[in-house]
């Protein structure tokens, strides 16, 4: 089972890299660098979790900056108002988003293709909406966080951020080897299946409604987690930060960049996007906000039309030259 | 008790009636033919059984249970397993993945599924298709991969919707012997065909079906002599001086 085994040690290398880059000196000691970093980790995370929906089950959700929004402020209501650490409030983030996921996406997947992406639209406003008038957990104005004692135990610094790229890192670690087993399971064989056709995978015993939500509740809890990290990184969370479709749609558009239904896509688009917007944003910022979203644009159409596997398409296609080329040699 | 029994289906469209009181049995460990010209409506027939539509009358019992109206996975779990007419390949998969996809349904975990699969996969000489794309094949090959697919499920009851039509003469053959091995291996088929001479040499039983109705059931013997299906197929007018021929 040569092609099954494969991947195992470039998992374990890009792991290894990634966890000492913040060791080697140079350019990336900078703070700057290190913030780039840090989002790059956080954005192939949240990328990653949006893919075992979007990507491997097929099913393009415009929704997950909910997801991502109740993660975010489930960590920022246990700090802010019970004054406890952010990590119960991150898990039972992570709780409520894959049943709030459960409940929108039961009535929302007897909707068929499109239809379902159009609804996962509205959700996104609905949740946006909500929380800018619900007085309880800040309304438009947000929760801000206290000053308190940093460290692991609050998840919180303030004076570097190495102990963040370690925290992102962690949660890379995490979303990544799940995808990677469920890419090598049951469960992801028959998201594929459902994704390349519902009823020949119904034909063959798979229970398609079952296994789209199940896919939905593992994305949505990984996603609040993504979101937990990024409150934690913010120390502040309101409203538009996280539950936007301006944020929903920098999870889809990173994975097609890196390409759908792929495991190292979403790292790949991250490291190409996360940079991209980061620098254009800081270059750029006089210019009014969007430059970077204007070249995200470009990105995406130059790859759709060229190379619609996204970055990861490119990279097997220059493997396989390569390896063709060894074969004639 | 026959594996399966189907009694008094009935399935309308509107005002369209596609299949009127059909009854019949599959033995196990059979072969029954399921005929009749183009519309006679077996697609249609095959649809109820294998759950894809909810039959308006009557009843289908598989293996002492009624499973009317169930959705198509719960037929497949219980081991009544269908291909399709227009083929369905999962595309962006390899073809052993779709073969994998089915091998799942008995085989939890990875190891001995991807022995089921590798097994079926042989059984139906796709080893050399492997690693490409299900929708990259050709017509013939994707037939067999829906085949193969099923097989993978270890079904009890397989259910093959004209996996024989557009097959070239030496394919058919092929085809024809795989479905004999298929059923030495304990395995029960029902076959919609529409290729008559690949299905009268293996088939133990036949149905003929014709506008929606169901006019003949017997061995292949008698099915060849029937007037009526020689009618139904040929038109009253060469039924009627076939007979003046032969008196």
């Amino acid at each position: 089972m040569r092609h099954r085994q494969s991947g195992f040690g470039l998992g374990c290398t890009i792991f290894g890299i990634l966890a000492i880059l913040p060791l080697i000196p140079g350019p990336l000691q900078g703070p700057f660098a290190k913030h780039v970093l840090v989002m790059v980790l956080l954005f192939a995370s949240m990328s990653q979790a949006w893919n075992l929906l979007g990507g491997y089950c097929g099913q393009v959700s415009f929704g997950h900056s909910v997801f991502f929004g109740i993660g975010a402020y489930g960590a920022g209501m246990a700090v802010v108002k019970y004054g406890l650490t952010p990590w119960p409030g991150a898990l039972l983030g992570a709780i409520i988003a894959s049943i709030v996921s459960l409940v929108i996406s039961y009535p929302c997947f007897r909707l068929k293709g499109h239809y379902f992406a159009i609804a996962t639209f509205a959700i996104v406003e609905i949740f946006n909406r909500l929380f800018m008038v619900w007085y309880w957990v800040g309304g438009a104005l947000g929760l801000d966080y206290p000053i308190i004692e940093e460290g692991w135990r609050n998840f919180m610094w303030y004076e570097t951020k190495t102990p963040y790229y370690y925290g992102a890192f962690a949660l890379f670690v995490l979303v990544f080897s799940t995808a990677r087993w469920i890419e090598r399971h049951r469960i992801g064989y028959y998201m594929r299946a459902v994704r390349d056709g519902q009823e020949a995978a119904e034909s063959l015993g798979v229970n398609s409604p079952q296994v789209k939500l199940t896919a939905m509740a593992i994305s949505a809890f990984l996603a609040a987690l993504c979101g937990a990290f990024f409150v934690q990184y913010n120390l502040r969370v309101d409203p538009p930060m996280v539950m936007s479709l301006d944020m929903s749609m920098r999870f889809v558009l990173i994975t097609i960049l890196g390409g759908l239904g792929t495991l190292w896509g979403p790292l790949l688009g991250a490291a190409v996007l996360i940079p991209l917007q980061e620098y254009t944003r800081a270059i750029w910022g006089g210019l009014g906000g969007g430059v970077d979203l204007i070249i995200f644009g470009l990105l995406i159409i130059v790859i759709v039309i060229r190379q619609p596997r996204g970055l990861m398409g490119f990279v097997s296609w220059v493997v396989g030259h390569r390896a063709r080329a060894r074969g004639r040699g | 008790m026959a594996l399966l029994e189907v009694r008094g289906l009935t399935m309308k469209f509107g005002s369209l009636l596609a299949n009127h009181d059909i009854s019949f049995d599959v033995e196990e460990g059979s072969i029954t033919g399921l005929i009749g010209p183009n519309g006679a409506g077996k697609t249609t027939l095959f649809n109820c059984i294998s759950g894809a539509y909810k039959p308006t009358a009557g009843k289908v019992l598989f293996a002492g249970s009624d499973i009317t109206g169930w959705p198509p996975y719960r037929v497949a779990r219980l081991g009544a397993v269908r291909t399709f007419q227009v083929v369905r390949p999962l595309n962006d998969m390899s073809v052993f993945d779709n073969v994998l996809v089915g091998a799942f349904l008995r085989e939890r975990d990875l190891t001995s599924a991807l022995d089921v699969a590798e097994c079926s996969l042989r059984f139906c000489h796709l080893e050399d298709y492997r690693d490409k794309l299900a929708g990259n094949l050709t017509i013939g090959l994707k037939k067999r991969l829906e085949l193969a697919r099923a097989l993978a499920t270890q079904p009890k009851l397989l259910m093959l919707d004209e996996v024989m039509a557009g097959l070239s003469g030496a394919e058919l053959k092929e085809a024809m012997e795989l479905l004999k091995e298929i059923k030495a291996q304990g395995v029960t088929l029902l076959v919609v065909e529409h290729v008559m001479e690949a299905l009268m040499p293996i088939a133990d039983k036949v149905v003929v079906l014709d506008g929606g109705v169901k006019i003949a059931e017997g061995p292949p013997r008698e099915i060849v002599e029937s007037e009526r299906v020689i009618a139904a197929y040929l038109g009253e007018k060469f039924s009627r001086r076939l007979k003046e021929l032969k008196t």
